[in-house]
């Protein structure tokens, strides 16, 4: 059950890129932009094989944070949101995995994606992707964005979290 | 070629910061004392000459940048389009240490490492492309922990469009079918004959396509090249592990035999000798492109295989089965064919020529500098035109043939391009691509003069 407050859910939905955070080797946090998907439930990225150093890093340590940031990417939805969350790396067949579970949500972000899913024999690559489903654990809420003011906090009721 | 991505991590500098302060804000990111990563946008400021940030204390007692662990600042950016998703992606990142706020909340951050992507430095194509080696070793890794194997795959007319790099068949239907028009109009023509010619003659050109594709690949060459285009950089089956060494050995060596088998079926119906000797020395010079001991790629002499390969010798072949014997009209008219197809090769070696040099190929363009090399193209490209003039006013070709003229413009096209974007393997793409279709308008305006001269000297 979802339990993000609402103007999250808003920025998820149409933000274009969020920056997900994971933890690097020796504990050093990464960070990486990515287009972040919302099914009402979970949230989902997803990775090229060819970029795909950060799903070794989430292999070794799942504990990810997304933040939602950048007022351009967010099409002019105030508000930013930082959610911190356990990512588990969906990956049993990179080639086709993906199309099945993000590919709807991934074209309605970003429809030009279905013209280079015509082109998929020039990248072929590109499309071996692994998705990442990040359960969401806790979650800070700045309502205008301005981060020089303390956050609203958020935390998944307890069994969820478990 | 190291793993992971266009831009290896560096001690950051003071470019890093300059480059920083094209950010408008930028995300700061720790790992708590939960054990979670945490991150926050905040303003900042930089000042290169003393190698620090300046960040805002983000407001809040548990968004206090620690002091005691690494401290991850990242700026973010890109260009929404509405209705298709986003461009001008960049990233920048640093590592470093955070110390305490000051009594104006700023945070010194002094950044040590820096990692980012511009894809206006590194456009796209070429950040995967480099980053092909991480593709592998994430995936032999994943069949490591799956316990069965895990490869990259394409749909099967996807995969043999690219692997025999089909497209190109037009450097092959052109001279063959122009060679089967001289001889038409010489007054012999077979239609069983002349099926079987472009048969024979198409698999002849998709086994030396996936030949030179082994041999690019084993050497080194096509991995050494970061700028891999549709047009060049060959079809990267091997390197994206689409296809194994041995699938396609097999494949080219039932091309090759598919070609051989039709090849000794025409010598036999034709019973000509000259025919077994074209073909023969079509499938060595074929070979010996990319293949040692010859590899004439590597000794300077690809652009002249090539011209041979695709011009005469597929030409006279073609003539030959028909006609059984050799013709001045079909040599003269074979020179402007085999000098577009070389400048297709020619073309298409400006944006490999560096991993071309890496492993030893001579190509022109490795040798020759850019101004030289745009020259030249211009000179050949006329010269192709001026034997068709020449060929045209005494009386070897049809006068028809000057229809092939109409190709003249995009040349010219082409030599602009090449001008304009010799450094931009990207932006060359489209001259390329019109590079090609010179050819393939020459060759069909030269067809054209054929059939007109066929059916005027029948009407008449």
């Amino acid at each position: 059950m979802a339990w993000l407050p609402a103007p999250v859910e808003r920025l998820l939905e149409v933000a274009l890129v969020g920056e997900l955070t994971v933890i690097g080797r020796n504990g050093r946090p990464v960070t990486h932009p990515l287009i972040p998907l919302y099914d009402g439930k979970q949230i989902y990225l997803h990775s090229s094989t060819l970029f795909s150093k950060k799903l070794e890093h989430m292999k070794r340590d799942p504990h990810v944070s997304l933040s939602l940031t950048d007022p351009v990417a967010m099409k002019g939805v105030p508000g930013r949101a930082t959610i911190q969350g356990t990512a588990r790396i969906i990956e049993d067949d990179p080639h086709s995995d993906w199309e099945r579970l993000i590919l709807d949500l991934w074209r309605r972000k970003e429809p030009v994606i279905d013209t280079f899913l015509k082109a998929r024999v020039a990248l072929p690559l590109f499309f071996e992707r692994a998705v990442i489903e990040i359960t969401p654990e806790r979650c800070l809420l700045w309502e205008d964005g301005d981060t020089g003011r303390p956050p609203l906090r958020y935390t998944a009721p307890r069994e969820q979290a478990a | 070629m190291p793993r992971g991505g266009s831009v290896p991590a560096h001690d950051a500098t003071s470019d890093d910061l300059q480059r920083l302060d094209r950010f408008p804000f930028v995300v700061v990111s720790w790992v708590d004392d939960d054990g979670y990563p945490i991150s926050v946008a905040t303003d900042f400021r930089t000042d290169a000459a003393a190698g620090v940030v300046a960040l805002r204390q983000p407001a809040g007692e548990t968004l206090v940048l620690p002091t005691d662990r690494e401290v991850n600042v990242c700026g973010s950016h890109i260009r929404p389009k509405p209705g298709e998703g986003y461009d001008e992606r960049r990233y920048l990142q640093l590592w470093g240490s955070a110390g305490p706020a000051d009594a104006g909340g700023e945070v010194t951050f002094r950044p040590t490492r820096a990692w980012g992507w511009d894809e206006q430095e590194v456009p796209f194509f070429e950040y995967s492309e480099r980053s092909v080696p991480q593709s592998r070793h994430y995936l032999a890794q994943l069949s490591a922990e799956k316990g069965r194997t895990i490869r990259p795959r394409l749909a099967a007319g996807w995969l043999i469009l690219r692997t025999t790099r089909l497209p190109f068949l037009s450097a092959t239907f052109v001279p063959v079918l122009l060679g089967i028009a001289i001889a038409a109009r010489h007054g012999a023509f077979d239609w069983g004959l002349a099926l079987l010619t472009v048969i024979g003659a198409a698999f002849a050109h998709l086994g030396i396509n996936v030949a030179n594709d082994i041999f690019d690949t084993l050497s080194g060459a096509d991995e050494a090249n970061v700028n891999p285009t549709q047009f060049s950089g060959g079809s990267r089956v091997l390197i994206y592990d689409l296809l194994t060494l041995r699938q396609l050995v097999a494949l080219d060596t039932a091309l090759f035999g598919a070609a051989i088998l039709i090849g000794l079926a025409l010598v036999w119906l034709t019973g000509s000798m000259l025919l077994l000797a074209i073909g023969a020395a079509g499938v060595l010079i074929g070979l010996a492109y990319t293949a040692p001991p010859l590899k004439l790629v590597y000794r300077g002499l690809g652009e002249i295989a090539v011209a041979l390969g695709f011009g005469p010798v597929m030409l006279l072949g073609a003539y030959v089965v028909q006609t059984g014997r050799l013709s001045w009209e079909a040599a003269v008219a074979s020179v402007p064919v085999a000098i577009l197809i070389a400048l297709v090769l020619y073309v298409n070696e400006i944006p490999d020529r560096s991993g071309d040099a890496a492993v030893g190929k001579r190509t022109l363009p490795v040798r020759m500098p850019a101004d030289a090399v745009t020259s030249l193209y211009l000179v050949a490209a006329m010269t192709a035109f001026a034997v068709i003039v020449v060929g045209a006013i005494g009386g070897l070709l049809p006068p028809f043939t000057l229809l092939a003229l109409a190709a003249v413009p995009l040349a010219f096209r082409v030599h602009r391009g090449i001008q304009a974007n010799y450094s931009s393997p990207y932006a060359l793409m489209g001259f390329m691509g019109t590079n090609v279709s010179l050819h393939l308008l020459t060759g069909v305006g030269l067809l054209l003069g054929y059939a007109v001269a066929i059916v005027v000297a029948q009407v008449f």
